[in-house]
C-alpha cells in the first residue's frame, strides 16, 4: 500500500522541486512557506486482471451477470472510450482490449452474431486504424475492422437517433446503432473524477445538438469543479440525459481505474518525491533533461508522444451505470485525493506535454489554455486551490504551433482571440458558425480533424477559472501567443511573482500542485 | 519658367530599378530605389502655352503620387505602356489646381480637378466609337491627333503633368470643385473616380459578397464606392497595416483581415471548403462572389483568384502584375475584368468624376492626405509614398506652388 498524499511546506531543507513545462521539465526552488500538494503514492495494480474482469462481469452491481444478458439474435453494441484516455496511452495490452475480449467471448458463447464496436470519440478526431488496433488489440481488430469496428460519427444524420428531451429541455441525440441495440456495453477508463458514469454514453456517443446543452459557458461556470460530480452542473446535465437514455436502451457499463504510474521506469524520477531521489534518479534526471534539450522540437515531441504508461489497473466494476460509478469514484479518490487546508493567493501548475486532445499530435495554444485553466485548475473538490481573485502561474512554453490535420478549426479559432477572449462573446458570436461550417464537418467525418466547435469547448473549459482569477501568468511562455490568449508571460518564477505582486501582494500564500501523476486536491 | 519633375527615357535606369526592386530587400526599399535610380529630373521648363481657346493653363495646388507613378519609378510597370507615352513627360495625373485662363462656363481661377484621360476630345479628333459610347478610358486614338502620344495627363510630353507648377488641360478634362470640398479631399477625386469606375464595371447583385484586396488609396476608395453605390452584402477587406484596417472599418467593411492566412480567414467567413495542394497555396471551393484587386501585386491577384466561388468575378483595379498562376481562372470559370481610369459615360453628368465629387463631399476622407512636399523634395516625397502604408499614411502629395 502506497503512502497517502500530503502537503509539504517548503523550508530551507526542501530541495528544488520538479515542474513539468511542455516537452520538458525543470527543478525549481519555491519560496519558503509555499505549500506543495503531492498525490498519494501509486497503488498496486491488480495482479490477476483477467480474473478481476471476469469477476466483475459475472458479479455486476445492480444487474444480472453479463452472460445472462446475452442471447442469440440480439443486437449488441460495445462502445469504448477513445484515445483521449488514458494519458499517456497505456502500455499494451490496453485494459479496454482485455475487457472487450472477455465480453466478446461471452457473446460468442451465447451465440450473439450481431456485434458492433464503436469508439466513443464524440466530436474528437477519428481514431486511425492503427490507434484502434492498439486499443482493442490485434485479434479484435482483425475480426471486426473495418465493417464492425468504427468511430462514432456525430455528423452522420443516418446514424443518429433523437431519443427525446430531458425535463430541462435538453436534446438527447446519440449514435443510432447504440440507441437501437438490445444491449449497449460501455467499456471505460476513468482517469479523473470527471470521467465515466453518466458522461460515457451521453458525451461519447452524442451529437452537437446534444452536447451544446452541457458544453457551454454557463454550465462550465457552474461546475465547481467538474471533477466533483455532485457539484458539477455539467454532470447534473449528464445525469438527466443518462436517465433518459437508460429508459430506452439497456446499458451495461464496465469501468476501470488506474494507478499513478504514468511514466516508464526510465522516467521514474518524475513520480518520486524529490528529497527521496537516489543517485540513479538524479543521474536519470540529468541525462534525460540534457538529451531532451539536445533533441530538436520535433524529435522531442515524437519521443514524448511515444511514451507508454505502465499503468496498473486498480479497479474493475461492472453493471448498472449509476451503481457502478460510486465504486469507480471511490477508487479514483483512493489514488488521487489529497486533503489541503485553505486556499492560496497564488497557485502554481507545471503543464506537461500531453492533454486529452493532442495524443499523437501537437499541443496548440488553445489546448495549453484548456489544460491549464480547464483540467489543472479544476483538479479540486470543495474550493479551488487558489482563492477568488488570486493568480495562477503556469509553466509551459506555449509555442505557436498547430497540427494542420487534427486541429484545423483551432487555427481559425486562434484568430478570433485577437478580437476577444471572452468565452461568452465567442460562444454567442461564433460557436454556431464553427459548429455548422461544412468544411470542418467534412474534415471531421473524412479526415482526422476535431470537430469545428471543439476549440470553443476547450475555451469554455477554462471559463470558470477565467471568472475566478485576477491574473494568469506563464513562466517561459511565448510572449506573443500568451498575449493572444489574454495572459502574461514571465521569464522566471521570480518575474511571475513580481508581475503578480500588484494583485496578491509581496508575500502571497503559494500552493504548487505537484502533477502529474494525477492528484485531486480536497480543499477544506 | 515652370519648375517640373521630368521623366526621361533611360533603359539602364529602368532595368536597374526593376532588377533591384524585384528582390526582397529591394522591394522593401522601393522608395529609396526610386529616389536613387528613377530617371527623374527637377528642371525649369518653358511655361506651357495653350494651343487654342479650348485649353487652359492649370496651376496645381496638390498633386498626388499614385501607385502607377511609383510602379514606373521603380521599374515595375509593364513595357506594354511604353508606346502610350511620349518622352520626356512630367508625371502627375491626380491633380487639384486652379485654371489660369478663361474657358466657357469655367472662369479663370476656378478650382478644378482633372480627368487625366487624353481622349479624342482633347486630341481634336472626332469621337472614336469608345468615346462616343462614353467609354472614354478606352479611347483608341490615344496616340494620335494634335497631341503627342500619352494615355493620360502626366504621361504626355505636350500637356505636362501635375508634378510641376504649370500644365495644360483641355476643357473636356476639367471638373469644377465645390468650395465645400477641402483641398486634401479634392485631390482624392481622381482616384475616387477610378474606384467608382471599377465598381461600375461589373453588375453587383444585392447582397453579393465582395473581397477588396488592399487598403491603400485605391482599396479604401473602392470600398467607399461599393458601400455608397451598390447594395453589396458582406465586404471583406485585406489590409496590411493597422491604420488601413481602422479606416476600412470606418468605411463599412464587414471584416478586415491581415495579409497572413488570408485564405483561411476568408474560408472561415464563407464556410467554403479549403483545399491545399502539395505545392503552392490553398484555395477555396465556394467562396466570395467578387473580388476587387487593388494592389497591383501578384499576391493580390492570386488571392483574388483563389478566394472566389466558381463563376465569380475579379476586377483588376490596380495596374496588374505578371507571374500569377491563372489555373483558377480556367478551372473555376472566373471572369477577369480590367478597370482602368474613369469614364465620362453616355450622359456626362452621370460620369465617374461627377459621381466621385458627389461621394467625396459626403465621405469621411479627411486626413487621408498626410505628406505634402514641395517639388524640390521629390526624393523624400517618393520615398514616403512608397512606404506610405508602413508609415501610417494613405496618400502623399506634392504641393508644387
Amino acid at each position: 500500500m502506497g503512502r497517502p498524499g500530503f502537503v509539504l511546506e517548503v523550508d530551507e531543507r526542501t530541495p528544488p522541486l520538479l515542474i513539468h513545462e511542455g516537452d520538458g521539465f525543470r527543478l525549481e526552488r519555491l519560496p519558503l512557506g509555499s505549500q506543495v500538494i503531492y498525490p498519494p503514492e501509486s497503488l498496486p495494480g491488480i495482479v490477476d486482471l483477467d480474473g478481476a474482469i471476469r469477476r466483475a462481469l459475472l458479479h455486476p452491481h445492480g444487474s444480472d451477470p453479463l452472460p445472462r444478458l446475452l442471447r442469440r439474435g440480439m443486437r449488441l453494441t460495445i462502445v469504448f472510450d477513445d484515445l483521449s484516455l488514458p494519458l499517456p496511452p497505456m502500455r499494451t495490452p490496453d485494459v479496454r482490449q482485455r475487457v472487450i475480449e472477455q465480453v466478446l467471448e461471452m457473446a460468442a458463447t451465447a451465440g450473439v452474431d450481431d456485434v458492433e464496436l464503436i469508439a466513443a470519440n464524440s466530436l474528437h478526431r477519428r481514431m486511425t486504424p492503427a490507434e484502434l488496433k492498439r486499443t482493442v488489440g490485434e485479434r479484435v481488430f482483425r475480426a471486426f475492422h473495418p465493417g464492425h469496428l468504427r468511430n462514432h460519427d456525430a455528423e452522420d444524420p443516418d446514424d443518429l437517433a433523437h431519443l427525446g428531451t430531458t425535463a430541462h429541455g435538453e436534446d438527447v441525440e446519440i449514435n443510432r446503432r447504440a440507441a437501437e441495440s438490445d444491449l449497449l456495453i460501455y467499456v471505460n477508463i476513468t482517469l479523473t473524477a470527471m470521467n465515466g458514469g453518466s458522461k460515457s454514453v451521453t458525451v461519447g456517443l452524442a451529437s452537437y445538438a446534444s452536447l451544446r446543452h452541457h458544453h457551454n459557458v454557463h454550465t462550465l461556470r457552474h461546475s465547481r469543479s467538474f471533477n466533483d460530480p455532485p457539484n458539477s452542473a455539467m454532470h447534473h446535465s449528464y445525469d438527466r440525459m443518462a436517465d433518459l437514455i437508460g429508459g430506452q436502451v439497456p446499458v451495461f457499463t464496465i469501468e476501470t481505474t488506474l494507478n499513478n504510474e504514468p511514466f516508464p521506469s526510465a522516467l521514474r524520477f518524475l513520480t518520486r518525491r524529490e528529497w527521496e531521489w537516489n543517485l540513479t534518479d538524479q543521474a536519470s534526471y540529468l541525462a534525460v533533461k540534457r538529451s531532451n534539450e539536445l533533441a530538436g522540437p520535433k524529435l522531442r515531441r515524437r519521443i514524448w508522444q511515444a511514451t507508454e504508461a505502465p499503468y496498473g489497473v486498480t479497479g474493475v466494476h461492472a453493471g448498472a451505470p449509476s451503481l457502478v460509478h460510486p465504486h469507480t469514484l471511490a477508487a479514483v479518490h483512493r489514488q488521487q485525493l489529497t486533503e489541503v487546508s485553505g486556499q492560496a493567493d497564488v497557485a502554481i501548475f507545471g503543464l506537461p506535454y500531453i492533454c486529452p486532445y493532442n495524443v499523437n499530435s501537437i499541443m496548440n495554444p488553445i489546448l495549453v489554455m484548456s489544460l491549464g485553466l480547464g483540467y489543472f485548475f479544476n483538479l479540486y473538490r470543495g474550493r479551488p486551490i487558489v482563492r477568488q481573485g488570486g493568480v495562477v502561474i503556469f509553466y509551459h512554453p506555449v509555442p505557436h504551433e498547430f497540427h494542420p490535420v487534427h486541429h484545423p478549426s483551432y487555427i481559425d479559432f486562434y484568430e478570433l482571440l485577437a478580437e476577444t477572449t471572452d468565452p461568452v462573446m465567442l460562444e454567442t458570436k461564433y460557436e454556431k458558425q464553427f459548429a455548422t461550417d461544412p468544411w470542418y464537418i467534412h474534415l471531421y467525418r473524412t479526415s482526422y480533424a476535431y470537430h469545428g466547435v471543439h476549440p470553443f469547448y476547450m475555451w469554455y473549459w477554462g471559463a470558470h477559472a477565467m471568472q475566478h482569477l485576477s491574473d494568469v501568468i506563464f513562466v517561459g511562455g511565448n510572449r506573443s501567443t500568451t498575449a493572444r490568449l489574454g495572459f502574461r508571460a514571465a521569464s522566471s518564477l521570480a518575474d511571475a511573482l513580481e508581475l503578480a505582486r500588484d494583485t496578491v501582494g509581496a508575500d502571497p500564500a503559494i500552493t504548487y500542485l505537484h502533477a502529474p501523476p494525477m492528484v485531486l486536491a480536497d480543499v477544506r | 519658367m515652370n519648375l517640373a519633375l521630368e521623366y526621361h527615357r533611360s533603359a539602364s535606369r529602368y532595368f536597374t530599378a526593376r532588377a533591384v526592386s524585384s528582390t526582397r530587400p529591394g522591394g522593401r526599399l522601393a522608395g529609396t530605389v526610386a529616389a536613387a535610380l528613377a530617371p527623374l529630373q527637377l528642371v525649369e521648363r518653358a511655361n506651357p502655352v495653350p494651343p487654342d481657346e479650348s485649353w487652359t493653363r492649370v496651376e496645381p495646388v496638390l498633386s498626388g503620387i499614385c501607385g502607377s507613378d511609383l510602379g514606373l519609378l521603380t521599374g515595375r510597370s509593364s513595357p506594354y505602356l511604353g508606346p502610350l507615352t511620349s518622352m520626356p513627360f512630367v508625371l502627375g495625373h491626380e491633380v487639384l489646381g486652379r485654371t489660369l485662363d478663361e474657358l466657357p462656363g469655367l472662369p479663370r481661377g476656378t478650382r478644378v480637378v482633372i480627368d487625366p484621360v487624353l481622349r479624342c476630345a482633347a486630341r481634336g479628333l472626332p469621337a472614336c466609337p469608345a468615346c462616343l459610347a462614353g467609354h472614354t478610358c478606352r479611347c483608341d486614338r490615344i496616340t494620335t491627333g494634335r497631341l503627342a502620344a500619352g494615355l493620360q495627363t502626366g504621361f504626355c510630353a505636350d500637356t505636362g503633368g501635375g508634378w510641376s507648377r504649370r500644365l495644360l488641360a483641355h476643357a473636356s478634362q476639367l471638373h469644377a470643385v465645390p468650395d465645400s470640398l477641402a483641398d486634401g479631399v479634392a485631390v482624392l477625386v481622381e482616384p475616387l473616380a477610378c474606384a467608382v469606375h471599377a465598381v461600375r464595371r461589373v453588375p453587383i447583385p444585392p447582397g453579393a459578397s465582395v473581397l477588396v484586396i488592399g487598403a491603400g488609396t485605391v482599396g479604401l476608395l473602392t470600398l467607399l464606392a461599393l458601400r455608397k453605390l451598390t447594395t453589396a452584402g458582406e465586404i471583406h477587406v485585406i489590409a496590411k497595416h493597422r491604420h488601413q484596417a481602422q479606416r476600412a472599418r470606418e468605411l463599412g467593411a464587414t471584416q478586415v483581415i491581415g495579409t497572413e492566412n488570408t485564405i483561411r480567414a476568408l474560408r472561415r467567413s464563407t464556410g467554403a471548403l479549403l483545399l491545399e495542394p502539395e505545392l503552392g497555396e490553398g484555395y477555396l471551393l465556394g467562396g466570395l462572389d467578387l473580388a476587387f484587386e487593388c494592389t497591383g501585386g501578384p499576391t493580390g491577384l492570386s488571392t483574388a483568384l483563389r478566394s472566389l466561388r466558381a463563376g465569380g468575378t475579379v476586377v483588376a483595379s490596380g495596374m496588374p502584375a505578371s507571374g500569377v498562376d491563372l489555373t483558377p481562372l480556367w478551372y473555376r470559370e472566373l471572369n477577369l475584368v480590367g478597370a482602368y481610369a474613369s469614364a465620362v459615360e453616355e450622359e456626362p453628368s452621370q460620369g465617374d468624376f461627377p459621381a466621385a465629387i458627389s461621394l467625396a463631399t459626403a465621405a469621411p476622407l479627411e486626413g487621408y492626405v498626410e505628406g505634402k512636399y514641395p517639388l524640390e523634395q521629390w526624393r523624400a516625397a517618393v520615398d514616403h509614398a512608397a512606404s506610405a502604408g508602413r508609415l501610417g499614411a494613405i496618400k502623399v502629395v506634392f504641393a508644387p506652388s
